[in-house]
């Protein structure tokens, strides 16, 4: 087999490109490590730039890589179960925490949905793209769902909601520090609340309190979220 | 592990399933999730009875693994994303803004509204830091 030839095999075998993935992430998390966790330096932001990066250089197209990323991908299922653990083991925190837990659930994602919708009307954004940004802070399944549903465009929404992750993911810890909140429950439900996976890993990166609590913020959301969305959008109509 | 990963699978195909019986407006996984802490729990009240031991052993291993790499999961639908950002500069400023007011605001909103009710409530301000499983 020539070098290109084996190129050729390679770049487009899944082998490839999971391999890359997994490389990719434990490159981005030994950086932010090093860079002692700093919020600026995620690493879910990083590795996705490593393998953007290299699909560019390697002319590879996004549905080859996923042939291979998708064993990844799928993990995000049972990820989403296996919060059932910290959850768990935090139960007596959760069961005395429950109102605190709702208020902040009812007034979050009403902050969250209105003031997107809000901020895209005065800039006098067309319908299809306040519909598109409206779920922006719940897990990109179910936010993609319900953009389709109010008349947004998914691929829109998906790109949203991993920006909006990432961006509360970097702020959170910056944000509650200069707030002076100490609470890991409070802090890791609102990040989860706020930007759903992508927040929720690094509130466990942060404490494993913070880590359930946001958690569970992302479950609770996902269910809200596709109820009050339709809601708010019709007041804009 | 492999038992704690069928637990995982279990719950979810569980959840897919009520799902889409029932029509829940809900992602399946959630629903295993729920599922799970069932479980969990009447395994606590099983093991209580027949002697000691942690209720959730069985996935915490599997858990601990997923949950410690989190990030690592959004990596290839965030790759995916990277395709549409110029759907992103399309639409302009009030994207970008509309991110980063929303979101800063979303999170005050929802960790002051935390705290005060937190406060409203009789002897239950605890710190919290001292009450989590260090695991």
């Amino acid at each position: 087999m020539t070098p290109f030839a084996l190129w050729v095999y390679l770049s487009t075998s899944p082998l490839l490109w999971l391999t890359g993935t997994l490389i990719a992430w434990l490159a981005a998390s030994r950086i932010a490590v090093a860079c002692g966790r700093h919020p600026l330096v995620n690493p879910v932001m990083l590795a996705i730039a490593f393998v953007a990066v290299a699909l560019k250089l390697a002319h590879i197209d996004y549905k080859t890589y996923f042939d291979g990323a998708q064993f990844v991908h799928f993990l995000l299922g049972p990820a989403t179960v296996a919060l059932a653990v910290p959850l768990w083991r935090n139960r007596d925190l959760v069961g005395r925490s429950l109102l605190p837990m709702l208020a902040a659930l009812t007034v979050g994602s009403l902050v969250a949905v209105g003031s997107t919708i809000a901020i895209a009307a005065l800039f006098g954004a067309p319908f299809d793209v306040i519909a598109s940004l409206a779920p922006k802070s719940v897990t990109a399944p179910v936010a993609m769902a319900v953009s389709e549903r109010t008349g947004g465009l998914p691929s829109l929404t998906a790109a949203v909601v991993v920006a909006t992750g990432i961006f509360g993911a970097m702020i959170v810890t910056p944000l509650m520090n200069r707030l002076g909140i100490k609470d890991w429950a409070a802090r890791g439900f609102a990040v989860g609340l706020a930007s759903h996976g992508i927040g929720t890993a690094r509130a466990f990166a942060v404490h494993p309190v913070a880590g359930a609590f946001s958690g569970l913020a992302m479950a609770l959301s996902a269910v809200v979220t596709p109820i009050l969305v339709p809601i708010v959008l019709g007041i804009l109509k | 592990m492999i038992i704690g990963f069928a637990a995982l699978l279990v719950c979810q195909l569980a959840g897919e399933i009520t799902v889409r019986w029932l029509g829940l407006p809900l992602p399946g996984p959630v629903v295993g999730m729920m599922l799970l802490v069932v479980a969990i729990a009447l395994r606590s009240l099983a093991l209580r009875r027949f002697g000691g031991g942690k209720a959730e052993a069985p996935v915490s291993h599997v858990a601990d693994s997923l949950l410690g790499n989190l990030g690592l999961l959004f990596v290839p639908a965030g790759v995916g994303v990277v395709q549409y950002l110029d759907l992103i500069a399309a639409n302009g400023a009030a994207i970008g803004i509309a991110i980063v007011v929303s979101t800063v605001l979303a999170l005050v909103a929802t960790v002051v509204t935390f705290r005060v009710v937190k406060r409203l409530l009789p002897a239950s301000d605890a710190p919290t830091s001292d009450a989590g499983d260090r695991a």
